[in-house]
């Protein structure tokens, strides 16, 4: 694998912001936004804002951002000198691995990680990908 | 002072490696038809062969999404900046 898979390293609080989110957009599959410091145009898996954003499907197949909550992430993240470092969305059904969509609309953001929340089972499960070049690479996950 | 046009990273090299570039004010149509015109191929990148704006494109005047004002025909002024973001989405 060509490229960085960092350690997405999460609080307990910024955890429990993403899963609690995906279980109040429930039908619908839930979307937000990583903010979080780059160094050298690769992510170094450090977050230090999750921001939830509404789904402007309102699908439980499909997400997109909401616009204008993706314009006030940015700009967030530009009053802290940091960057959209990554996204999360949930996958209701299915489980917590992207899917060829995903794949596909990552060569927008191929610097990102991926987040995906399943909530197809009884306890939610959180990973993280990298996506690049149609190659998905797996993230570790450390939560504390 | 221009219209400025944030460029996302992978529309930059279309544009000489730019960032930004400026355009003249007036519509959000014919800015995107002035950049075409000095930077070939980025047009394509953000409107369909119908002229509508592609569907995993976000146009922004300023902080407003163009979808919620008059699209396309969103009226510039000198000074306003307008970001060219792609969506983000998935299934």
């Amino acid at each position: 694998m060509a490229f960085v898979a960092p350690t997405l390293r999460l609080t307990e609080d910024q955890y429990r912001a993403i899963v609690g989110h995906c279980y109040d957009g429930l039908p619908n599959e839930a979307c937000g936004l990583l903010i979080g410091p780059v160094a050298s145009g690769e992510p170094s898996g450090a977050v230090s804002k999750v921001r939830p954003c509404r789904n402007e499907d309102a699908s439980a197949l499909t997400y997109r951002i909401d616009g204008r909550d993706q314009i006030a992430a940015m700009r967030a993240a530009e009053a802290r000198g940091e960057e959209i470092v990554g996204c999360w969305h949930s996958h209701t059904h299915t489980d917590a691995y992207p899917s060829a969509t995903d794949v596909a609309q990552a060569a927008w953001y191929p610097e990102w990680v991926y987040v995906l929340v399943s909530l197809r089972d009884g306890d939610p499960v959180l990973r993280a990908y990298r996506i690049r070049d149609g190659d998905v690479a797996e993230c570790q996950v450390a939560v504390s | 002072m221009p219209v400025e046009v944030r460029l996302p990273t992978q529309l930059r090299p279309l544009a000489g490696g730019a960032t930004s570039v400026t355009a003249s004010e007036g519509t959000v149509a014919a800015v995107f038809a002035d950049l075409s015109a000095r930077y070939p191929g980025i047009s394509e990148q953000l409107v369909d062969e119908s002229g509508a704006l592609r569907k995993f494109v976000n146009v922004y005047r300023n902080d407003d999404d163009i979808r919620y004002l008059d699209q396309l025909d969103t009226k510039l002024t000198d000074g306003d900046v307008v970001s060219i973001l792609p969506a983000v989405a998935g299934g």
